[in-house]
């Protein structure tokens, strides 16, 4: 005869919270939240305390007022008599304009290096193994700086390159009689158009309508380019013979935009060396060629390790597979190995375009007026609202690395391997 | 009930937070030291020679206040500002009081939450070119490129004069008056726009001074002042009284070195009371009565601090101008000590 073990009953005691493994990871969790808010409480409550005790109020109404300042490099029209909210919108647009130059270049230089950082030559691989060194281990600002005197120092100032009154001779002489390289900027020939389209105010903007023209233009050309290559590729589809595309494309690209350049009576404007600068043309300020070149050359270095690496990563059999098919090395790379190496790359890769933009803000360095220039530098100087523009300028910085991020992660889902 | 505690102390500590920052006199006398917000080097306002020692015409007014409040003018300790960081790190408080060439302002008095403990010096936005550029106006700057420092009231004045006069040009953002004479010299701009007595400053400090002049326009007025956090009025009374002591002093003939004899055989009874051996001025600022006189001895009056950092006889070479006491037509003019 069995003892008949009553079990016990299931009741819940308060101190099963801590002591019954059931419960107690609910029960840290709780009380771990329940700390974390009453900091975020603390913190909020103090920063309102100190900005009472200063006679500070938190308002985002100092957007709207006059700024007052100006700035050098700007893609929309500004003034003095622009509110604040459009002078951030200028540094936004300029940081925009580095962070997708700076991306662009990086890749190019990225994947260039990388590739050549595996050749058989030995001096090549050498040279770009000692140039990934040297850039991913000094740090960027260092190089922002090295840039920027390079060009401050080692180049003339716009004075050399008016003529003397006497001998009508000048110090220097601009080359191919287009681009002036001083110490404070780059001096190209800007474009413009004689019968231009006009404008379109959009009320935040004024839309260039020359401007839209050319691009549409632009646009529809590589549409019709994509369908000719579709075209061939179903001729070697169906015959086994590709037809030469080359002069198709050609044609396609240049002629249709050659064709409303001329329309519109398109000229470039060569800079002319006028009172103290020059004019006519466009001036690219120094602190953007400096900024745009170390945060490319600088990121490229990275970009070249993860492109290495991707390459690396694809078995060495698919390369002798494509040499056994005859395919020469040029080809083997671009069309067997770096699509496969693009699925190590690209994760890696979004990190450093998250990367290269927010590293554009040391540009306060050399003086380029990007959004930490405008909305966190100057606005919040002269409009004394610290805690407001850093806000919202920490806001901006993520939701630009959210876009990148999210529209990167996109194409990643395109080119990873998929799964039948 | 622990709970009740921990939330207790939380929102205690969270009052001291907030609370901390009022008074200032008392976090300066506990520390012993004041700290001084100051340009981070301009000859003759504020600059540590070669051995460290800061020294300079808005040096000495950190040194009289802190001779004033803690007893001697050596224990300062000097924080370098740049024209951007200033306001912040007097707001933050992690300075005591900012002597840096500011200007007093409506919307830096209001909106920005300081206050402007008076003037210490009066004076107006100038031009500086180089000689060869053949330029002699400012009207004649139209298309040059201006180095000029963020976050200034020169910033703004600057576009609003180029704007009146229908001229346009190209800013050159620079921080420190060290990166602006340095872009300056390398030709990076045309021409550096600052406080006029900036810019004598700034020249003096160059190699060859004489290859530079400063343009005869002064196109706005710039009073620069000591400045210190809105809402501890004790504390920018001291700042405001120890200011017009130096320049009360100045107007009464009391020097450094004759100090000592008129505090006791003076028949001024103004004098007595700025000497404290009459009445009880410090007491009402929260100070001994002393205060005044080791303000005084601490650099001298308003006139032997000009004379030994920006005045004729000093590589800066600035006249008094309207920098001189309102009895010789300029206009300092300090309030009676009564």
């Amino acid at each position: 005869m069995a003892d008949a073990v009553e079990r016990p009953k299931a009741s819940f005691r308060p101190s099963m919270l801590i002591y019954d493994t059931r419960y107690r990871s609910l029960t840290i969790q709780i009380v771990v939240f329940a700390l974390f808010l009453a900091g975020a409480a603390w913190l909020v409550d103090n920063t309102v305390r100190n900005l009472a005790v200063l006679g500070k109020t938190f308002d985002f109404g100092f957007l709207g007022q006059r700024a007052g300042y100006d700035i050098a490099q700007r893609l929309i029209p500004y003034s003095q008599n622009s509110t604040h909210a459009r002078a951030l919108l200028v540094g936004l647009l300029n940081t925009l304009l580095i962070a997708v130059l700076g991306c662009l270049a990086a890749t190019i230089i990225g994947v260039i290096v990388g590739v050549l950082r595996l050749s058989s030559n030995w001096i090549v691989a050498r040279l770009m193994a000692v140039y990934v060194e040297i850039f991913r281990n000094v740090p960027l600002l260092l190089w922002i700086l090295l840039i920027y005197t390079v060009f401050t120092e080692a180049s003339p100032a716009p004075n050399a390159f008016r003529p003397d009154p006497t001998t009508g001779e000048a110090d220097r002489s601009m080359l191919l009689g287009l681009f002036a390289v001083t110490n404070r900027y780059t001096a190209i020939p800007g474009m413009s158009v004689e019968h231009g389209l006009g404008a379109l105010d959009l009320g935040l903007f004024t839309l260039n309508l020359t401007f839209a023209a050319i691009v549409g233009v632009l646009i529809l050309s590589f549409v019709a380019r994509a369908l000719v290559l579709r075209h061939a590729a179903a001729v070697q589809e169906a015959t086994g013979r590709r037809p030469r595309t080359w002069w198709k494309s050609a044609l396609i690209l240049i002629l249709p935009v050659a064709i409303v350049l001329f329309a519109l009576g398109f000229h470039l404007n060569v800079p002319e060396l006028r009172g103290f600068n020059f004019v006519e043309g466009v001036n690219v300020s120094n602190s953007f060629m400096a900024l745009w070149l170390a945060l490319s050359l600088y990121t490229g270095a990275f970009i070249a390790e993860i492109v290495r690496a991707g390459i690396l990563a694809v078995s060495r059999g698919q390369s002798e597979a494509a040499f056994a098919l005859g395919l020469r090395p040029r080809r083997t790379m671009s069309l067997v190995i770096l699509p496969q190496a693009l699925r190590v790359i690209i994760p890696p890769l979004i990190s450093q375009f998250l990367n290269l933009t927010k590293n554009s803000s040391l540009a306060i360095a050399v003086g380029y007026l990007d959004l930490r220039g405008t909305l966190g530098g100057i606005t919040l100087n002269q409009t004394g609202r610290e805690l407001e523009c850093v806000l919202l300028m920490m806001l901006i910085y993520l939701m630009i690395s959210l876009i990148i991020s999210g529209g990167m992660n996109v194409y990643n889902s395109r080119v990873k391997l998929k799964e039948r | 009930m622990k709970k009740t505690v921990f939330m207790g102390t939380l929102t205690a500590v969270g009052l001291v937070a907030g609370l901390a920052s009022a008074a200032t006199l008392d976090d300066v006398k506990a520390r012993g030291e004041l700290v001084c917000g100051v340009n981070p080097g301009l000859t003759g306002f504020a600059a540590p020679d070669s051995t460290g020692n800061w020294g300079g015409f808005d040096v000495a007014l950190c040194r009289a206040v802190a001779a004033a409040v803690v007893g001697d003018g050596t224990k300062v300790r000097f924080v370098p500002t740049t024209s951007e960081t200033r306001f912040t790190a007097l707001a933050s408080g992690e300075i005591d009081l900012l002597v840096r060439n500011s200007t007093w302002t409506f919307s830096r008095d209001t909106d920005l939450a300081l206050d402007f403990a008076g003037v210490n010096y009066y004076d107006g936005q100038g031009f500086m070119v180089n000689k060869n550029l053949g330029v002699t106006s400012a009207k004649e700057l139209d298309g040059a490129t201006i180095c000029i420092q963020t976050g200034t009231t020169t910033e703004l004045n600057l576009a609003d004069y180029f704007a009146q006069n229908n001229m346009t040009y190209t800013p050159v953002a620079i921080q420190t008056n060290a990166e602006g004479e340095q872009q300056y010299q390398a030709g990076a701009c045309d021409a550096y726009t600052t406080d006029a007595s900036g810019l004598a400053a700034t020249r003096a400090a160059f190699a060859t001074p004489g290859d530079h002049i400063i343009l005869p326009e002064i196109i706005s007025k710039e009073p620069l002042g000591p400045a210190t956090r809105q809402g501890d009025s004790q504390w920018t009374d001291i700042v405001r009284w120890t200011l017009n002591a130096l320049i009360a002093a100045e107007e009464y003939g009391v020097t450094s070195a004759n100090m000592e004899e008129l505090a006791s055989n003076s028949q001024n009874p103004e004098v007595k009371r700025l000497l404290g051996t009459e009445g009880n001025l410090g007491e009402m600022i929260g100070l001994d009565n002393d205060w005044a006189k080791r303000a005084i001895a601490a650099g001298g009056n308003y006139g032997e601090i000009f004379a030994a950092t920006l005045g004729e006889s000093t590589p800066i070479g600035l006249a008094r101008g309207l920098n001189a006491q309102w009895t010789q037509g300029g206009l300092l003019y300090s309030p009676p000590f009564r």
